[in-house]
């Protein structure tokens, strides 16, 4: 039991960094089940990804905004084949990009689904499904309905 | 015609013939026997050059040690790292700097051991995570083929695009493979199975990697190298082969935004830079070589590269039209093998170069009959999500 423990720990997905400078403030609300996005006060510019400088005008000022984790899927594949430690372990499953009605378009994974070959579709309804992890959770999506 | 610049021209060129070194040689290595022979080609010395370009591929701040290696004294160095596209960047820059003044004879030069040391380039997992954007993303496992895909998937989904019409890309490509000795002993000294023509069938039918992307829609992963030569008018009236000249060059990056159009890549934005300043239309392009990492790659760019509007690359690519035995189909793409038959250790783009210089020269072994003009296209990173693209017109006198 203590050896599957310590095992299950090694292998794990790639877990962002809390301390990378410009994404750290976005993972840290996460552990709150918070997606944070950023927007230009004065432009209403949605930026994507986090970062700590204004894009589209040099004086943007951002303000911290909380999406409500509902959008569309806009593309996706089915991995069949990683050499990753962990995701070897996961084949079939779904990559894809989420359009958020808000804006932000992010890049995750597709679960709650019986068959990742047939369930996921373009343009399909999505909510966000969070992994909690220790420090951190994890946006993954699901289907709505 | 008249407008043509001929200010710099490719005046010499090397493939490393091996794709699978065996531990024998290293990529500085590679990249020091290919500039001897390219510059022997051109009937050139080290001592004539005098700007070298570097994509740092060999090791990292490459400019600080690769004139050493080679024991030459360069007055221009560039060491431009945009993925596998670099070498279309170094030969617009080697254009620029020689209209300038400021350089005579220019270098370019990759060597890559990445089939010897095992690199799971297209299904391992993403890097280390440091950059923002990458920190936002590692997390959901995409290897670069799903990348890629999903620039496939969301073609078909707006555009009716078929894996068959994908397929008609991987069928022309090894069709020009089987006609070139160096891509028959690559095929089989990397163990590919069935080296032979391929119909669209053997594509669809062979096994998924990321949907919808099939194994043989996907690039090879090769040892291998190469360099060019580029000089200026003068030097070049002097060289041993016709000059290729480069007549005009673009260069763009494009990354995710929100609500960005995947189906389009940088090169929508670099290749008319290009086709302007060569004045010439893409209808009049005899030989397109395109970046075949994968064949969505291929298809893509052929429609930001003006060949056919976007959407439109599924149908245009059907019917073997990209043969080099159909002139009047419109150019023939990728003459040597490509990507998927015939060379990719990574970085591909200066094979790009050097097949199109064939083409000018006559040196072909899948010759375009009379072809006078060349697209060499690179698209570095990844087309689904950041990467960058240069454009290089070519022509011969």
């Amino acid at each position: 039991m203590s050896d599957d423990k310590a095992s299950e720990k090694k292998i794990t997905r790639p877990l962002p960094r809390l301390n990378e400078q410009d994404t750290g403030a976005f993972w840290a609300a996460t552990k709150d089940k918070q997606f944070t996005y950023q927007q230009c006060e004065k432009t209403g510019e949605i930026i994507w990804h986090p970062r700590s400088h204004s894009t589209g005008i040099v004086d943007g000022e951002l303000a911290t905004k909380v999406s409500k984790g509902e959008g569309v899927i806009y593309s996706f594949s089915v991995v069949r084949l990683s050499y990753h430690p962990f995701f070897k372990t996961k084949a079939p499953y779904v990559v894809a990009y989420v359009d958020l009605d808000e804006g932000p378009r992010f890049l995750t994974n597709v679960v709650g689904i019986e068959n990742p070959l047939e369930d996921v579709h373009i343009g399909q309804r999505v909510k966000i499904d969070w992994e909690e992890h220790e420090e951190l959770s994890i946006p993954l999506v699901r289907p709505i309905g | 015609m008249s407008a043509q610049s001929r200010d710099a021209a490719i005046v010499g060129i090397y493939e490393y013939p091996s794709r699978d070194v065996e531990g024998a040689v290293n990529p500085l290595q590679i990249k020091a026997a290919c500039a001897a022979k390219a510059l022997a080609d051109a009937g050139l010395d080290w001592k004539d050059v005098d700007a070298i370009y570097d994509a740092s591929e060999s090791g990292p701040m490459s400019g600080l040690m690769i004139s050493e290696y080679f024991g030459i004294k360069p007055t221009v160095i560039d060491t431009t790292s945009v993925g596998g596209s670099s070498y279309e960047f170094h030969a617009a820059h080697a254009l620029r700097d020689i209209r300038s003044g400021k350089a005579n004879v220019a270098l370019l030069t990759y060597g890559s051991t990445a089939h010897s040391n095992a690199l799971a380039i297209g299904a391992g997992g993403r890097g280390g995570g440091v950059s923002p954007g990458d920190n936002m993303e590692t997390f959901a496992g995409q290897t670069l083929v799903a990348n890629y895909a999903m620039v496939a998937q969301r073609h078909m989904h707006e555009f009716g695009t078929t894996s068959e019409q994908l397929a008609e890309i991987s069928v022309a490509t090894r069709f020009h493979a089987m006609r070139n000795p160096e891509a028959v002993k690559a095929m089989e000294d990397l163990e590919f199975m069935n080296i032979r023509e391929t119909t669209v069938e053997d594509v669809v039918s062979s096994r998924m990697i990321a949907d919808p992307l099939h194994l043989l829609d996907c690039c090879m992963i090769s040892d291998g190298g190469g360099a060019v030569v580029i000089a200026s008018a003068e030097v070049a009236a002097a060289c041993s082969k016709k000059p290729v000249w480069i007549i005009g060059s673009g260069e763009s990056t494009k990354y995710p935004e929100n609500g960005g159009d995947l189906t389009v890549s940088a090169g929508a934005h670099s290749a008319p830079i290009a086709f302007g300043e060569a004045g010439v239309a893409p209808s009049e392009i005899d030989v397109a070589m395109i970046y075949d990492s994968f064949s969505i790659t291929v298809l893509a760019l052929l429609e930001d590269l003006g060949f056919c509007g976007k959407g439109e690359g599924g149908p245009w690519v059907s019917g073997g039209k990209l043969r080099f035995d159909r002139p009047n189909d419109g150019p023939a793409i990728n003459t040597d093998g490509g990507g998927l038959s015939s060379n990719h250790p990574g970085m591909r783009g200066i094979f790009l170069l050097i097949e199109a210089a064939r083409q000018m020269r006559g040196e072909s072994y899948s010759q375009v009959e009379d072809a006078k003009l060349a697209v060499a296209h690179g698209n570095g990173g990844m087309l689904g999500a950041r990467h960058s693209a240069a454009t290089i017109i070519l022509a011969r006198d």
